[in-house]
């Protein structure tokens, strides 16, 4: 007896009318068939969604692929979009004072597990400089760590405390590498850069394009706009570190959403005369003052 | 950087660059360190010799240092490795600030590190030729210890380097207790520094006295000590002995 063995080939179903996605296709029903064809449908359904979106957002459709490539009008679209990493991220202010210069970075909490103190934003470059970080954390941690190599390396080769300037300009030329080549991307997050030498204390920040400039105030972030016009209510120049302390806290308090993100963590850090010139973080006292006038300062706005 | 060229010789190949950087005398050179735990924490004593051989070069070398805020750090030996030793623990000082966690290292980290440092340095035959002893207090604790140049590393109540081994430490081991005041340590350590003044040759009398206690480190000026040369066996020294003028 010619035993022929049938293949249930599925080559019937070929007939059948192809559709972008795979809701046309029937399988043979095995145990997890169901949950592969949902994935395999959701899959779909997400990539015509993301088709349709982009094609509603994007400006730099086909020249913002690489960062190598520029748009017709001469933009860079990477760049724009590294930066708008920063722009999510929570905002960060730096003034220069008197006799100092004063950070505060507004740290949105993810989760009321983690431990307050703990994911700092202000790192310390070196004795005399210190850098708030804003936009992709991991990103902000390498730049960090090439700047502390440069401070080294400058101390090391030239005998003293590396220039604010000569950092800042090490730092940016660094950044800017890595919006020079396509198999790098551009850093997704904007650096503030105090530093207190022998010209005084100054204030540098960097974009995520490379740029630096030096400021008197600067701020990054979430709330830029509004910090912005926050501080250039302040006297600067008459201001000293301890009141600045109090101004930037209060600044941070003011332009927090408390609709939009719902806890944050107030860091700051400072150099000045009186921390000896050297960068270290807002003693705690102090920085319980300068919580307690915020709160209250905002308290008296809701009053009105 | 370095680049090694082999060399044919007697005892196989050797690479000629390596060789030269290896250290193998030393050049300047400073003479003994003294310290002692007193009540309060640590005291050292140093003069400001640095010898050129047997000319004494330099007269004004501070051979000891505050290393952070816990830790008081005396070399003797090689000058250019004790500098060498500095910027390596300014390094690790620098790095441990910029945690700015409310940590510091101490004495005993210090002492540790430095062990490290010597006694990798001995197996690769390029010893930093220093013998350095290393004081400080943290939280209450005293701590003195001592790392020579092959790595041996240790802690006592009192040590004492070079020549100090041999002059200083007995009259330490006779007189050391525990409780001293601030003035008796100073007494007990010029003792000492006196003993080595008249009997080492490389021993300078400008001297200084570093004190560490829970507050801080202080080093104090450079002075000198009183002596006394007129005992009447250095008036006339080769009466008796005979064939000498």
């Amino acid at each position: 007896v010619k035993t022929r063995t049938v293949f249930n080939i599925q080559k019937a179903k070929i007939g059948a009318p192809k559709r972008f996605g795979f809701s046309g296709l029937r399988t043979k029903k095995t145990p997890f068939s169901d949950l592969c064809l949902k994935s395999l449908e959701e899959e779909a359904r997400r990539s015509r969604n993301n088709q349709r979106s982009r094609k509603m957002s994007s400006i730099g459709t086909g020249y913002d692929l690489s960062v190598t490539t520029f748009s017709p009008d001469g933009r860079v679209f990477q760049i724009e979009y590294a930066a708008k990493a920063v722009d999510n991220s929570g905002t960060v202010v730096g003034i220069k004072c008197k006799d100092g210069i004063v950070m505060g970075v507004e740290k949105l909490i993810a989760s009321k597990m983690m431990l307050p103190g703990s994911n700092r934003r202000i790192h310390s470059v070196h004795r005399h400089a210190g850098m708030a970080v804003a936009g992709l954390a991991a990103d902000g941690r390498q730049i960090v760590a090439r700047a502390k190599s440069e401070a080294r390396s400058y101390e090391s080769v030239y005998g003293d405390a590396v220039p604010v300037k000569e950092l800042s300009e090490r730092v940016a030329s660094y950044v800017h590498l890595c919006t020079l080549y396509w198999w790098l991307r551009p850093f997704g997050c904007g650096v503030i850069l105090g530093g207190y030498d022998r010209d005084g204390p100054q204030l540098y920040m960097i974009e995520p394009s490379g740029i630096s400039y030096r400021y008197f105030g600067a701020a990054i972030g979430k709330g830029k706009q509004a910090a912005k016009t926050e501080i250039e209510k302040l006297n600067l120049s008459e201001m000293t570190c301890k009141e600045g302390v109090i101004e930037v806290a209060k600044i941070i308090y003011k332009l927090h959403d408390e609709a939009k993100d719902k806890a944050f963590e107030l860091e700051m850090s400072w150099i000045c005369d009186e921390s000896k010139r050297e960068h270290q973080k807002v003693p705690d006292d102090l920085l319980e003052e300068a919580k307690t006038a915020a709160k209250t300062a905002l308290e008296e706005m809701d009053a009105d | 950087m370095t680049f090694t060229i082999p060399i044919e010789n007697g005892n196989g190949v050797k690479n000629a660059e390596a060789d030269s950087q290896r250290t193998l005398y030393p050049y300047v050179t400073g003479t003994s360190v003294v310290a002692i735990k007193y009540k309060d924490g640590i005291l050292m004593a140093s003069d400001m010799g640095g010898s050129y051989g047997s000319t004494l070069r330099y007269k004004n070398i501070e051979r000891m240092k505050a290393i952070g805020k816990h830790s008081l750090l005396g070399a003797s030996g090689e000058i250019s490795d004790f500098q060498e030793i500095l910027r390596y623990l300014d390094e690790l000082m620098l790095n441990d600030n910029m945690w700015d966690d409310g940590n510091s290292l101490g004495p005993k980290e210090v002492h540790n590190y430095l062990t490290r440092v010597m006694y990798n340095r001995r197996n690769k035959f390029n010893p930093l030729w220093n013998t350095l002893v290393l004081g400080g207090v943290k939280n209450g604790e005293k701590y003195l210890g001592m790392v020579s140049m092959i790595g041996v590393s240790f802690e006592d109540n009192h040590v004492a380097t070079g020549f100090g081994n041999h002059l200083a430490r007995p009259i330490l081991r006779d007189e050391w207790r525990e409780d001293l005041s601030f003035e008796e340590g100073v007494k007990l350590l010029e003792k000492c520094m006196r003993v080595l003044l008249y009997r080492d040759r490389s021993a300078i009398n400008k001297l200084q006295i570093a004190k560490m206690t829970e507050e801080g480190v202080t080093v104090s000026e450079p002075y000198s000590l009183k002596t006394f040369w007129d005992f009447k066996a250095f008036t006339n020294p080769t009466v008796g002995a005979e064939g000498s003028w």
